[in-house]
């Protein structure tokens, strides 16, 4: 049976773009972070010079987590509170919820470690460090997969 | 004097000496190895360095197991922008930080009370209180040990040198042709290992003291809990009529010297320029990031309450009209 679908409201609508954008941003920014952009000239693209000063994707990069834990906590309450009624999650939607989980919470660990008075062993710092990547390379291997079958996170109830 | 003691002083100083200190200093293991739990400082009294390089020795001589021992030829970089940088052939280079040279002895002529003199004082690793180096690390390499000790872990390290450009005093130096990137994509990432100073994390480990420390025949540094080292660095300086740098330097530094000369004189004075760092005053890095991750704490709450606020609004459009249907 094909599912029911979910006509979207305009502030949705707003919220999705939002929410890609500044997955973008932080995507962006995030693979700034590696020392890749300098060496593979991009950031000697005309107006990308701003990409290969690591300070500069940081700050970027903490002002995007500071706009998607404000958008994930909005999308969530609002889900639970409202929109629940009407759609439910898809399965893609669950898997991509458990990267976006892994990726938020090794992101947290990686500002807490930053702070000064914050130290954390050093098993702990590299597993951050890196599941922090891994679980951002395998959501955006989702998420085009996902893109590829034309799955979205929710359906009509 | 303050509550640290070195190795060294206290052989020398005597039982007059040890006596007078013994009721104020901890024993060495515990001292060392941070017991309080608080992070451990160095004190570099420039006054007392005489430019001997003993220290710049033994450095090199109990880290030289950890040094680079590159595979050659080097793997073909692409682009053809990205440099191999190797001083393996170059190992005996002692005056700037290079892998195979993580401390050096930095000079300065200058005037002192109307006189000029030569001032000499290691340079290395400020080993910060919030790293930059270990904060931005993209694989968790560089790491702040609760210790007050900033080290690389050579074998995770890929040499992408971003230590190096954030570092504000550009410290650490790469070492192409070892390491991990080696395994991965040797000509498309990575560039080798970056190196410098642990402040011997090994040594300390085992209760002992950093070689440049134990070895110095003139007592120039010393090692204790920051609080401590700070207390005694003003002593100094309040005595001589002298000047701190590294207490606030980068929001404040695990390693702080005491100079009879004020560092911006130090720091015009001195060659400076790669592998030799400059004594400027330095702004705190990761001030952003710090400001940033309390901003971090509110976003999720700010969320919340608008969404909250969505869901009041519609309920009370739902509930409105059958109000007035009443």
């Amino acid at each position: 049976m094909k599912p029911k679908k979910y006509k979207v409201s305009g502030e949705k609508r707003i919220v999705k773009w939002l929410y890609i954008l500044t997955f973008v941003v932080m995507a962006f920014t995030g693979f700034g972070q590696m020392p890749i952009f300098k060496r593979y000239y991009i950031s000697d693209i005309p107006g990308m010079g701003w990409s290969a000063d690591f300070y500069f994707t940081h700050y970027i990069h903490y002002l995007g987590a500071i706009f998607l834990l404000a958008l994930l906590a909005y999308v969530m309450v609002d889900y639970f509170l409202i929109t629940k009624r009407n759609v439910r999650l898809t399965a893609s939607a669950y898997v991509r919820i458990a990267l976006l989980t892994g990726i938020v919470l090794t992101g947290v660990i990686r500002v807490l470690k930053n702070l000064p008075e914050v130290v954390f062993s050093p098993g702990f710092t590299q597993f951050a460090d890196i599941s922090h990547l891994g679980f951002m390379m395998l959501y955006l291997l989702f998420a085009a997969i996902f893109l590829g079958l034309k799955s979205g996170w929710v359906q009509a109830r | 004097m303050g509550n640290t003691i070195s190795r060294r002083a206290f052989l020398k100083g005597g039982i007059a000496a040890a006596g007078a200190l013994a009721a104020s200093s901890l024993p060495l293991p515990q001292t060392v190895k941070g017991a309080t739990g608080e992070e451990l400082a160095t004190l570099i009294d420039i006054r007392k360095c005489i430019g001997c390089e003993a220290c710049v020795e033994a450095c090199q001589e109990v880290n030289a197991p950890k040094f680079p021992e590159p595979t050659k030829p080097f793997p073909k970089m692409y682009p053809s922008r990205v440099k191999v940088s190797d001083w393996s052939e170059d190992r005996d280079v002692s005056d700037r930080l290079t892998p195979y040279n993580w401390l050096f002895i930095q000079e300065a002529v200058v005037t002192v009370k109307g006189e000029k003199k030569i001032l000499t004082f290691p340079r290395r690793c400020m080993h910060c209180q919030n790293p930059p180096c270990a904060d931005l690390c993209p694989w968790g390499a560089a790491r702040k040990l609760k210790n007050g000790i900033t080290r690389i872990d050579a074998d995770l390290c890929l040499g992408g040198s971003k230590c190096n450009k954030v570092c504000p005093w550009h410290i650490p130096q790469r070492q192409t042709g070892v390491g991990l990137y080696l395994d991965i994509l040797p000509s498309f990432a990575g560039n080798g290992v970056m190196y410098k100073c642990d402040r011997c994390y090994d040594r300390i480990e085992q209760g002992k003291l950093p070689a440049c420390i134990e070895v110095c025949p003139e007592n120039v540094q010393k090692i204790g809990p920051r609080h401590e080292i700070v207390k005694e660095a003003h002593a100094i300086a309040t005595e001589i009529n002298g000047y701190i740098y590294g207490e606030t330097e980068n929001g404040g530094t695990n390693t702080l010297y005491v100079s009879p000369v004020p560092f911006e004189e130090l720091n015009r004075a001195i060659e400076k320029g790669p592998g030799k760092p400059h004594l400027r005053p330095v702004k705190d890095a990761m001030a952003h990031a710090d400001n940033l991750a309390k901003a971090m704490v509110v976003a999720p709450i700010a969320g919340v309450a608008a969404a909250v606020g969505k869901f009041y609004n519609t309920s009370k459009k739902v509930t409105g009209p059958k109000e007035q249907d009443k």
